[in-house]
Formats: structure tokens, C-alpha cells, sequence
């Protein structure tokens, strides 16, 4: 017999345990126990000498039974039990009252996201200020300056994004070239397909590809490299080095990137265009030869420069927004994840905005 | 120490090592060996930095597999096993991580009923109640139980693991180095709390430290392993006397020799 039970003896007024007292087998038992006690008796033997094996749930069981008995105002002896036994018995306790959790009412946790919200503002805007002050202060020791740690970043969020940036703007192109293909042939203005690619590939989609790419890409690395720098307090080691973390380790993925992503800019210009151009001779009719030639004069290079010109804008918020959420975590790997997210969100968002505010502008100047 | 030769001979060992071998690329950790420890024994591990001790524990734990070598818990043979009688031993063994281990996202009391809910089938109450019982068990408050473990001091989180190593009643308790980056206080307390543990819950003790006084304090042989070897299996009062030169070198410096007063003073 394994399973743990007991047995009411009414003549002798003995409650007899039996089997294995253990967290495996006392399961049943617990479910019913206030059934199989002899709550009505005036006095009761507990006898513990048939238990054949018995832990800490076995003994919190006895204190259980005990309580439980005296509750209902019988008189308990316990017998039968070895020295050991009675010692377990004695060190648990079952009045161990777990308080409840502070539920956060709906109200004070409104209040309190609004300040963190408030707070994580101001916080970022006073990183920014201080990188800005970084940037230019570089530029009066610009011999001392390790630049390897930017080459080492343009590698990898620029080299390494080649193929996917590349294949992603090929496709698009493709598309656009699709559904404007389809608009077009019903007027015969098959050859202006050129013109529309030209201005929405160079001016907004290129540009605004890349950055969600590398925000997904390298912006959530950043967030979770800087991160564990700081979990393991290596940022602490370099403030008492008398070094500023923002300079060794965000000035350089800042200005890593602010590279690399005009150059992907470009990369994803060539890709959409080299997309476009198939999908027209396939769909349009319109010759590799004459969608070239037209390109000459449909392309104007304000779009090209516009596109550029938003890169590095882009940039500066992925990599500040990055560095900015990993300086943020604190502790548990929990906090990695949420930060990550968080940096990326928040990255797409302010690019996107961003994006929304140089149309607004350009448009306002007639460019 | 009559008692423990006689327990010797008539117990199966429940950890037994035979000629275990590692290596790690070319590096060679153990070579050929073999060590038993005994039920309601406490047994340390000692040795250099490098000398295997955690790989021993790891191997113990069937984390890694040797090279060569056979281990037995409880008279299974660990990497030969099956998947279900090696959870059965698993079940039977607690392990104190050095670092603690305890899952981040999950509060005190949550970790230690983690277990408590995967393998037992207690209602949520229960389980709640009986995570609370081991947490008074190594001595938290209940105040403790809602706490993070990023939270938790150093000796707040050895406690908290030990009461999770604890949630299913296992026969063994592995520690690792379970003292470490404690204050002499608190490394005394730990100390106590696991010997009081120890004879209560009737358990067996595998643990590796360098720290002297939980030596001296709780440990009942002490294996000293170095060359990828057992170099001297003893009590701590002959370790001191040892023929080996590395053996004495690891006790009887300056720190050895003081953990003994101590210890002599306190026990006399």
C-alpha cells in the first residue's frame, strides 16, 4: 500500500496513518481530508507508527489533521511517531499566511503608465541633447577616436543587410510595377511607368524599406547587446573608468549607422528600379532600352537626393532609440525582451512620423 | 566515524562514480575516476580551479556526458538510462545553483511551486500553501514571497533556490559552491540552515565550495580532486594530515589553519 491514508477506529478513538506521507502520495488524501476525520469525537489518537515513509508534506499533513481537530474542540495525543518524525512535525508550520499580491487598481495604474510614459520622454530627450553635445565634442579629438567599432557596425547592420534589403525593394518594385501597370494600360500610358517608379521608389519606399528593415534588424540587436551590458555591469566598469558609455558604446552605432543606411538607401534604389524595369517588359511591353532611356529624364535628382537625405534622419533615431531602450533594462532577461520591443515599436513609429514630417515640409517648400 | 564504516559496508551507495573520464578537446578534466557517497552523508568536493568539480556535478546531474565511465543514481545508470527512469531520479534530486537559477519572470513563491505544479497533483491552493511551507522551511518571510528574484539579496536568493531545490522533497541536494559571495553571517546561517535541513529531512549532500569553515562545519568526508583524480577522500582532520603535498598545501595554509582554530574552538 502506497498511497497514504487513514482509518478511524471509533471503539479506541484512534486515527491510524498509514503508507507513504509524501508529496507523491498524499494527494487523494489532501482532496478529502476533512472527511475522514472524526470531527465529532471528544478525544483522539493520532498513530503514526504504520507510515512507512514520510517528508515535509507528510508532517504539514499531521499539523493539518492536529489543527483541524482542535479546531473542532477534540483533545488530540499524537503517538507512534519516530524522533525524526516528531522533529519534521515540529519545524513546519502551517500558519505561514501568504498576503495577497497588490493588485494595481485600473486608475492608479493609468496614472502611473502616463508618468512613466512622461518620464521615458524626457528621458530620451535629454540622451538625445547629451549625444548631440557627444557628436560635437568628437569633433575636437578626432585623433583619439576608436573608429573600428563604427567599421565593425556598418559591417554588420550594412554588408550583412545587403541580401535581404536588396531582395525586399526588388519585390517591391515588382509590385508597385503591377498594380500602376494595370491603372496605366487602360489609358495606353504604359511608358510613364517610369515616371511614377522613378518618384515613389526613389522619394519614399527605398528609403522608408530600408530603415523598417534595419529598425527590425539592427536596432532590436543594439537594444539587446546594450542590454546585457548593462545587466552584467559593464557599462558600471566603464563610468568607473572615467569613460562616458554613451561615447564607447552609442557614438559609435550612431555614426556606424548613419553610413550604412544612405548607402543600403541606394542599394534599394538600384533593386526596385531592376524590379520595376523586368515586371514592365513582362507586363507592359515597355523594353529594358527605352525604360532606361526614359529614365534619364523621368528620374529628377531631387527625388534621389530627398531619399538620401532622409537616410541618416532615419538612422539617428533607430540607433538612439536602440542604445536608448538598452540602457533602459534592468535585471531580468524579462526586461531584454520588453525593452527590445519596445525599441523597435517605438523606432517604426518615430520613423514613420519622421518620414510624414519631411512631406509636410518638402511640400510646403514646393520641392 | 566507527558509524560510518560500518554504514559502509552494509549501504549501497547512492551516488556511485566509476571510472569516469572527460575531456574537453584535448584537455583532459578526469581520467578513471571513481567515488561512492553514501545515503545521509555530507560530501564536499574541493580542488583547484580547473580540477573538474562543477563538470563532476554536471556529469552527476546527466547535464553532460563523459567520455568514458559509468554513473549510478540510486542504481541507475545514468547514460544508459531511458528518459523515464532518469526523470525519476531527477525527481529525487535538488540542485542549488551557484548563481540561484531562479527564473526571473516568476516570483519567489511562484518558482518554488513551480515544480510543485509540474509533477504533483495538488489544487492551486495547496501548491500555494505548501511553497509557503518550504519558504519558512529555509527561513523567508512571507513578505519574501512576492518578490522578484532581481530583488533579492545574495543570501535572499540562495535561500530561495534552496527552497525551490527543496519543493519536492528530493533524497539529494546537490550545491554548488553554496556559500559563495556571501557575508561570513549569512555563510554561517547557510551553513546551519542546511545542516538542520540535512537531519530533518533525512537527505544526502553533494556539494562543491572552497569555502573552509562550511568545510569544517557540515561536511562529513571531503574528496579532494586534483590531476583528474581523486587525490584524497577523508574527513576534514585528515585531510589536514595528508601525504600528499597538494592535499596539505589546500589546508594547511594560512586560511586552512585558521578555519581549523576556529572550528576547534568552537567545537571544544
Amino acid at each position: 500500500m502506497k498511497t497514504a491514508c487513514v482509518e478511524y477506529d471509533y471503539a479506541e478513538h484512534r486515527l491510524s496513518c498509514s503508507g507513504e506521507w509524501t508529496t507523491a502520495h498524499l494527494v487523494e488524501l489532501e482532496r478529502n481530508l476533512i472527511e475522514h476525520l472524526p470531527l465529532a469525537a471528544a478525544e483522539v489518537d493520532i498513530d503514526g507508527s504504520t507510515i512507512s515513509a514520510f517528508d515535509t508534506v507528510g508532517a504539514w499533513m499531521v499539523k493539518k489533521i492536529i489543527a483541524n481537530l482542535q479546531a473542532h474542540n477534540v483533545l488530540v495525543r499524537v503517538g507512534g511517531f519516530s524522533t525524526p518524525q516528531l522533529d519534521l512535525i515540529e519545524l513546519v508550520s502551517i500558519d505561514q499566511v501568504l498576503a495577497k499580491p497588490e493588485v494595481e487598481r485600473f486608475l492608479p495604474a493609468l496614472g502611473r503608465t502616463v508618468v512613466d510614459q512622461f518620464e521615458e520622454s524626457l528621458a530620451f530627450i535629454s540622451f538625445i541633447g547629451e549625444m548631440v553635445i557627444i557628436g560635437l565634442c568628437a569633433f575636437t579629438k578626432l585623433n583619439k577616436l576608436d573608429w573600428s567599432n563604427g567599421i565593425y557596425v556598418i559591417e554588420k547592420t550594412g554588408a550583412r543587410a545587403l541580401p535581404i534589403v536588396g531582395l525586399l525593394s526588388f519585390l517591391i518594385g515588382v509590385v508597385l510595377t503591377y498594380q500602376m501597370g494595370v491603372q496605366l494600360q487602360t489609358y495606353g500610358a504604359n511608358i510613364f511607368i517610369v515616371d511614377l517608379l522613378g518618384l515613389a521608389i526613389f522619394r519614399e519606399f527605398a528609403p522608408l524599406l530600408t530603415a523598417i528593415i534595419v529598425a527590425g534588424r539592427s536596432g532590436a540587436a543594439f537594444t539587446a547587446e546594450v542590454g546585457i551590458m548593462k545587466i552584467r555591469e559593464e557599462i558600471d566598469a566603464l563610468k568607473i573608468m572615467g569613460l562616458v558609455p554613451l561615447e564607447t558604446i552609442v557614438f559609435p552605432r550612431i555614426w556606424g549607422l548613419i553610413w550604412s543606411i544612405p548607402l543600403l538607401t541606394v542599394w534599394a534604389d538600384l533593386f526596385g528600379m531592376l524590379g520595376g524595369m523586368l515586371m514592365s517588359d513582362a507586363m507592359l511591353g515597355v523594353s529594358h532600352h527605352d525604360f532606361i532611356q526614359h529614365a534619364k529624364h523621368a528620374v529628377s535628382l531631387s527625388s534621389f537626393v530627398i531619399g538620401i537625405g532622409k537616410a541618416p534622419v532615419f538612422a539617428g533615431i533607430i540607433a538612439s532609440v536602440g542604445c536608448f531602450q538598452g540602457l533602459r533594462v534592468t535585471g531580468s532577461a524579462e526586461s531584454i525582451g520588453a525593452q527590445t520591443t519596445k525599441s523597435v515599436v517605438m523606432a517604426i513609429f518615430l520613423i514613420i512620423v519622421a518620414d510624414a514630417g519631411f512631406s509636410i515640409l518638402l511640400s510646403y517648400f514646393d520641392i | 566515524m566507527m558509524m560510518r564504516t560500518v554504514l559502509k559496508d552494509s549501504m549501497k551507495p547512492v551516488i556511485s562514480i566509476q571510472h569516469l573520464s572527460t575531456a574537453y578537446g584535448k584537455h583532459t578534466i578526469h581520467q578513471d575516476l571513481s567515488l561512492d557517497v553514501y545515503q545521509g552523508e555530507v560530501m564536499a568536493i574541493v580542488g583547484g580551479s580547473g580540477s573538474g568539480k562543477t563538470t563532476l556535478m554536471r556529469h552527476i546531474l546527466a547535464l553532460q556526458k563523459p567520455v568514458a565511465g559509468h554513473i549510478y543514481l540510486f542504481g541507475t545508470e545514468l547514460f544508459t538510462a531511458n528518459q523515464i527512469s532518469l526523470q525519476a531520479c531527477r525527481l529525487q534530486t535538488g540542485v542549488l545553483f551557484q548563481h540561484g537559477a531562479l527564473f526571473s519572470t516568476l516570483s519567489v513563491m511562484q518558482n518554488v511551486a513551480y515544480p510543485l505544479r509540474e509533477y504533483t497533483d495538488y489544487s492551486a491552493t495547496t501548491v500555494n500553501e505548501l511553497a509557503m511551507l518550504k519558504l519558512q522551511l529555509v527561513g523567508l518571510s512571507p513578505q519574501a514571497a512576492h518578490q522578484m528574484p532581481s530583488e533579492l539579496s545574495g543570501g535572499m536568493i540562495k535561500r530561495a533556490a534552496l527552497a525551490r531545490a527543496l519543493a519536492l522533497d528530493p533524497q539529494i541536494l546537490f550545491l554548488d559552491e553554496p556559500t559563495s559571495g556571501l557575508d561570513p553571517h549569512s555563510a554561517g546561517a547557510f551553513d546551519e540552515l542546511i545542516i538542520e535541513l540535512k537531519s530533518v529531512m533525512d537527505l544526502t549532500v553533494f556539494m562543491v565550495t572552497h569555502d573552509l569553515d562550511t568545510l569544517w562545519q557540515i561536511a562529513d568526508r571531503v574528496t579532494f580532486l586534483g590531476h583528474g583524480r581523486v587525490l584524497a577522500c577523508a574527513t576534514m582532520a585528515e585531510l589536514g594530515q595528508s601525504e600528499h603535498s597538494e592535499v596539505r598545501a589546500y589546508f594547511a595554509g594560512p586560511r586552512g589553519r585558521a578555519a581549523q582554530q576556529a572550528y576547534k574552538v568552537e567545537a571544544g
